[in-house]
């Protein structure tokens, strides 16, 4: 799952000579398609950009875990319990190995984690949002990874090496994971009346904001062209949206399920959909903190990492003990 | 239909099933993201087991389809799962203790288990071992951790220890069922490795900086299905949408 | 700033016969433990049938700064690579 880019780039301050004939060199490796290692020279903006981009991008794996592990419990079969219970592991890991890449450019862990739980680091707003019914983890699946997938193609050949890197071994490990959201709607609307109300009720519910996912629009935009230029993102905001609104309607129509947007309709001379205003004061909100479920989310993620905290220590304490008895 | 290994079969089945569900409370809980993936690996191996145990023995039965509507569908009375697994997770300490004590049974009934003269038996418990063995590893060492690491650590694992010991002497039993397939050579006699079992958890024990007390009385029987209280608010969770929606395939 | 425990990177034999590649890493409070964190991580998808963990700290890595005193002498040493040689056409394989 990913996040779009949600604060503003850090201001980027006068350099020196020296730091400009580096910036120049740098941006001239990034134009020619290099890729840009841990130890590399870079400038300060490209690597604050990036520890927000990536920590944010983990924030939300793991953050993401909760409205789907709130269904793990009450997987309806054995074998829809086994394939929940993998993708929710899958996303953990995902989120372990974003932050490992955001550790090589100087920063660890536990930092970003604290950004997190103290509210100054951001996540992907969709997991503000509860999941309802059992169809819910169907609807996550099928459009929210769905989205995610279109962004992180790209980003395996973004212009830094270990996110690059990541993104490659996320994107192999997710490839299953809008499939079986996609299975468990189609089950779901050719099933009984009840869970074709519960898939309609889901889908209602999930449009909107998934089309949140891809972040304002393009005119709103402002950072976007210096992390294009720099192979942070490689598509706009809108024009990700758009293939992800023309690639999902048909798939809606063949499950005979309605997109809840009574403007949504095919436009001949754009080569695309044309859809309703999206609301962008509710994304703006969401942002802000102010999403149904942030406060859940959230707590839930202290609790977990300050409960744990016990368990930390004690196998560090244990590990500093052999290591001295060790050294004696 | 051999009433028995019927019976066996949701022993083994359901040990894992309620061990697997309590394991999955965890997930994006735990106390590292390592540690969430170590557990989440741990249940789904069980999750695992569990339906190939439990597909046989609805193999077995004609009133039921399949595994789940023997995992959904029966009440806690017909649950065969030993009052262990079905202890709540607690602190990390508790999970560990129930993991570690579990495990360290299971292999060893496994190891035998992979003899059975059950060919299906048999087949399971051999996938299943390498699997077991893993996680009785693991939750040793983590045992070890827990004794050997802060004051605090050892304080919850003496807590969880405490919590737990009561319903080792469950797993130690023998009744009419096992006996009937001991004699069939389709089921080891827990007696056969009860030394081998106590050997090992005095070792880690010791090694953990704890005491091993002697097994209290056994008032445990969830082979009959007499549970705790736990199992039954575990099963509401577990089993409420198959129940609620009977006619829905998912 | 809340502790976690240090980083581990992961190197993975794919398959016998090839050589230990760079995986990912891991956080974990010792060896051991990084051993089964890079298990339970990094080979749940039957990636590998081998594992290296080591401590990040303890790899020593060569300086990006230094990069053309220690990789540029090398460009100009062309008798090491075979295609330096030109043979007779005779020789079919050599």
């Amino acid at each position: 799952m990913y996040t779009t880019e949600l604060q503003k780039n850090p201001r980027i301050l006068p350099v020196s000579t020296e730091a400009a004939e580096q910036t120049v060199a740098f941006e001239a490796r990034v134009a020619g398609d290099e890729y840009i290692e841990p130890k590399d020279w870079m400038p300060e903006a490209y690597r604050k950009t990036l520890v927000r981009q990536i920590s944010q991008h983990a924030h939300s794996e793991i953050v993401g875990m909760l409205p789907e592990s709130n269904w793990l419990t009450r997987a309806p079969s054995l074998r829809r319990k086994a394939i929940l219970f993998a993708k929710v592991q899958d996303e953990g890991g995902h989120g372990l190995y974003l932050y490992a890449a955001a550790e090589t450019l100087g920063t660890s862990r536990a930092e970003m984690i604290d950004a997190l739980h103290d509210g100054r680091a951001k996540y992907s707003t969709i997991f503000n949002y509860p999941t309802m019914n059992w169809a819910d983890i169907g609807a996550i699946g099928w459009l929210v990874d769905g989205a995610a997938i279109m962004n992180q193609v790209p980003l395996q050949r973004t212009s830094y090496g270990p996110y690059a890197r990541a993104m490659v071994r996320i994107c192999k490990e997710e490839s299953f994971h809008q499939r079986q959201g996609f299975d468990i709607m189609l089950h779901m609307a050719k099933g009984t009346a009840e869970q074709k109300a519960m898939a309609q009720d889901a889908l209602n519910r999930w449009w909107w904001p998934s089309l949140m996912m891809f972040g304002p629009p393009d005119d709103n935009s402002p950072n976007s062209a210096q992390s294009m230029r720099w192979r942070i993102k490689r598509e706009t905001n809108d024009e990700i949206r758009q293939k992800f609104i023309d690639a999902t309607v048909p798939q809606a129509a063949l499950l005979g399920l309605t997109l809840p947007d009574p403007d949504l309709k095919w436009n001949d001379a754009k080569g695309g959909h044309d859809f309703g205003a999206i609301d962008w004061e509710e994304f703006n909100a969401v942002v802000r903190g102010e999403g149904p479920c942030a406060l859940e989310r959230i707590s839930a993620r202290r609790t977990a990492w300050d409960d744990g905290a016990w368990v930390r220590d004690a196998a560090d304490s244990y590990a500093a003990k052999q290591s001295s008895k060790k050294a004696a | 239909m051999e009433r028995a290994l019927y019976d066996y079969l949701l022993r083994r089945g359901d040990d894992s099933l309620i061990l697997s569900q309590r394991l999955s409370e965890w997930c994006g809980h735990a106390p590292t993201i390592e540690v969430d993936l170590s557990l989440a690996n741990l249940g789904l191996d069980l999750l695992g087991q569990a339906t190939l145990f439990l597909d046989y023995a609805a193999s077995m039965n004609a009133d039921v389809h399949n595994a789940d509507a023997l995992a959904f569908h029966r009440d806690a009375a017909e649950f065969r799962n030993c009052l262990l697994v079905e202890q709540p997770n607690g602190d990390f300490a508790q999970t560990i203790v129930r993991q570690f004590l579990y495990s360290t049974w299971q292999k060893m009934l496994f190891d035998r288990l992979a003899f059975s003269k059950d060919p299906t038996v048999a087949a399971i418990a051999a996938k299943a071992v390498k699997e077991i063995s893993y996680h009785a590893d693991l939750s040793a060492d983590w045992m070890i951790r827990l004794g050997g690491g802060t004051d605090e650590s050892n304080r919850r694992l003496k807590a969880g220890v405490e919590w737990m010991w009561r319903l080792v002497p469950e797993l130690l039993v023998a009744d009419e069922i096992d006996n009937e397939l001991i004699t069939k050579d389709i089921a080891p006699d827990p007696a056969s490795f009860e030394t081998d079992f106590m050997t090992k958890i005095a070792e880690v024990f010791a090694e953990a900086g704890l005491d091993v007390s002697p097994l209290p009385r056994n008032f445990a029987s969830g082979r009959r299905g007499y549970h705790s209280e736990h199992l039954g608010h575990l099963l509401c969770t577990m089993q409420y949408l198959p129940r609620a929606y009977p006619d829905a395939q998912w | 700033m809340s502790s976690d425990w240090p980083l581990w990177e992961v190197f993975i034999r794919v398959r016998g016969g090839l050589s230990h590649r760079h995986a990912g890493s891991v956080h974990a409070p010792d060896g051991e433990m990084a051993m089964r964190h890079a298990r339970d991580t990094y080979t749940r998808r039957m990636e590998g049938v081998s594992l290296w963990v080591i401590q990040s700290n303890d790899i020593i890595a060569s300086d990006p700064a230094d990069s053309s005193a220690l990789f540029e002498p090398a460009q100009d040493k062309i008798y090491r690579h075979p295609t330096f040689y030109a043979l007779p056409t005779e020789v079919e394989h050599m």
